[in-house]
Formats: C-alpha cells, structure tokens, sequence
C-alpha cells in the first residue's frame, strides 16, 4: 500500500515539478527506468509468492539499477554503447516478461 | 517450482529464503512480543526505503516519458534529415549574427553621428533652397529692382529684354520674372520666371516668353544688389540707352523689397543624372 502510494506521489512530483534530464544522464535514465521496473515486478511476484523481503528488495532494486546503468557507462566507454544497451533492455525485458507470468499464474491461475 | 525456473528475476534462491521464513517462525512462537516489535520496526525502516525508490522509480519514469515525447517530429526525423537541420540552423545562426553586428555597427554610426547628420541636414536643406531659388521653382524675395520697359513708336524688341536680363545677370541677379500685360496664367499676376534656358521671341507687337504671350508694358522684377544692377543698366550704350534710341523708355523703379513669386515648372530630366 505505501509502495503505491510512493509510486503515485513520485509520479506526480514528476508531472508537478516538469524536470529536464540532465545532459549526463540523459542515456542512463532509460535503461535504470526498466532496470527498477524490473525489480519492482519481481517484488510483486515474490510477494505473491510469499517470500517478500524488504532488505532483498530494496537491495536488488539499487543494484539492478546500478548494474544497468554500468553496464551502458561501460557500453560507451568501449564504443558499443547502443549496442549493450539494447542488450539491457532485451534481458531485463525477457526477465519482466517472465515475472508477469508468474503473476499472471498467481492471480488468474492460468 | 517449474514457474521459479522461467523467471530470471530474485528470488534467485528460494531454499534459503525458505529457512529464513522457517526460522522466522520459530522465533515467533518462542517470543511473540519482542519478535513483533522487531519486525514492526524493520518494517517501518525497510517500508521507507522502499517507498522512497518507488518514488524516485515514478519520480524517474515521468521524467523519462516527458523528455522522450518532447519532440516527436526530431525524433522519428531520419539521420541525414536531422544533419540538414542541423547545418540549416547552423546557417541560420550565422546569418543572424552577421544582422547583428551590422545593426550594432549602424547604431554605433547614428549614435556617434547624430549630430553631424542634424547639421548636414541644414546644410542639405539650405543648399536645396538656393538652388531651388536659382533654377525657379521656388518663390524669393529680397531687395531688388522693377524695370518697366514701355514702347514709344516701334513695339520693344526681344533683343532689348535679352540684353537687359544679360546685363542684370552680368551686375549679379538672383532671381528674375518678367510680367506683360493680360496673358499670363492665373495667380502669377502675367508673370513668367526667368531662368537660365528661358527665350525672348518676336510674336506680332508682343513678346513670347516660355510660350506664355505677353504685351507691352513689360516689367521685369529683379532681386539682387540695386546699385549694382542699376549701373549696369544706365551705361552708356546700354540697355536703357538703347531703348530710348528705339522711342521707348524704361523706368528703373527701387521699392525696397520685392517678390519674385512666378515659379519655373521643370520636367523630368530624360538625359542628365546626377553623379554621386
């Protein structure tokens, strides 16, 4: 409940405040946006599950940020930033697509 | 567990978050009262943390959709398209910058020279009224003389007129106009302007100025210095002399100031421009 809270009220002080991204962040806010995404489904279905932790939550949300977001510093360092980065967001698509799945089974059991 | 295997995502390891729960419990069969209290307060702890990511997490992904959907038009644009763009803006600064330094420059020259424009001006505008008086299109007025030729037996000759204004012209005139009786247009009272290509003709006892007929008595008003001009007039063998020969007379009268209001009518010039 006071994650959908969180979730809402971060979305409107985005609407209210209309901030510009940062030329420097500019390629690593995509990529950290699906990164979280991806563990916010997984604490979804860990939840339904019945084997949500808030420490192993909070944890691998920073670090699949962090991670995504080296993996594309590292990516452009090395020149196949495009590359990597569509790399990120196939696997971590793969791994939301494969979270709601299990959701899907949890909730429609289907 | 075949449903765990398809997701990659954590819980990567559900054996020992099994013990973790399993322990858990233990504990809270044992201690129900402290065991509460600790997890209501990890909870708290772990539940602000959470909600602030999740925050940041919406905080992120609007900001993210905003600046993706600010310009869709670039953002479907082709490469080479967006280059074209690019090189037009870029062209477009230039241009720009060069208006810019030019107008800053011009208002560098008006700024500094405003005043030197204002007196150039007045120069501008008194040299026209000169030349404007000389070519006769403009009305003057200044001392001056009145000549009334008036013809004894034979009428006044055209060659009579010519040589006074020669003489007139010779002793410094400025401006003349000489008026006949009748024929002349409204408002110039019979006037005509004399200016440097206007001809005197013979026309049947009168006289054609500028196409305009005049008949005798003709008085010529003359601006410019009337000592001089009477002089010259009165000469021995001159314009009056002459006339008098002829059996007509001309009466030099001096009233001061006087007007030359005919005005000299001047067309386009078809050949002549000026040189600059």
């Amino acid at each position: 409940m006071i994650a959908v809270l969180a979730l809402v009220a971060g979305i409107a002080l985005g609407i209210f405040f209309e901030p510009t991204v940062p030329a420097a962040l500019q390629p690593y806010l995509p990529i950290a946006v699906v990164a979280a995404l991806d563990a916010v489904f997984g604490g979804i279905r860990a939840r339904l599950d019945g084997i949500f932790d808030d420490k192993q939550f909070v944890i691998s949300f920073i670090s699949n940020v962090l991670v995504a977001a080296l993996i594309v510093y590292l990516g452009d360092q090395l020149g196949v930033g495009g590359q990597l980065s569509t790399g990120v967001v196939v696997v971590l698509g793969v791994r939301i697509f494969g979270n709601v799945a299990a959701i899907r089974r949890h909730l429609f059991r289907a | 567990m075949t449903r765990r295997d398809t997701g990659l995502g954590w819980p990567s390891d559900p054996v020992d978050r099994g013990q973790i729960g399993a322990e858990e419990r233990s504990t809270h069969d044992e201690t129900p009262s402290i065991d509460e209290k600790r997890r209501q307060k990890r909870f708290s702890a772990a539940g602000a943390t959470i909600g602030v990511l999740l925050a940041l997490l919406g905080f992120a992904l609007v900001v993210q959709l905003r600046s993706n959907t600010s310009d869709p038009e670039l953002a479907a644009a082709r490469p080479e398209d967006l280059v074209r763009i690019l090189s037009d803006l870029e062209a477009r600064e230039q241009r720009l910058r060069n208006e810019i330094s030019a107008l800053e420059a011009s208002q560098r020259d008006l700024a500094s020279g405003a005043r030197g424009r204002q007196a150039a001006l007045e120069e501008a505008t008194r040299r026209a009224d000169e030349v404007g008086i000389l070519a006769g299109t403009l009305p003057a007025q200044g001392s001056g003389l009145l000549v009334r030729f008036a013809p004894g037996g034979k009428p006044v000759q055209a060659e009579a007129i010519l040589d006074a204004v020669q003489e007139l012209r010779g002793a410094g005139a400025e401006a003349m106009q000489i008026a006949g009786v009748g024929a002349g247009p409204a408002g110039t009272g019979g006037a005509v302007r004399i200016v440097a290509s206007t001809a005197f003709v013979d026309a049947d006892g009168g006289l054609l100025v500028e196409g305009q007929r005049l008949a005798a008595p003709y008085t010529i008003t003359v601006i410019g210095d009337p000592q001089t001009m009477r002089t010259a007039l009165n000469i021995p063998g001159g314009v009056v002399e002459s006339v008098e020969t002829d059996g007509g007379s001309v009466i030099v009268e001096e009233p001061g100031t006087v007007d030359v209001d005919a005005l000299h009518v001047q067309g386009p010039l078809r050949y002549a421009k000026p040189t600059t």
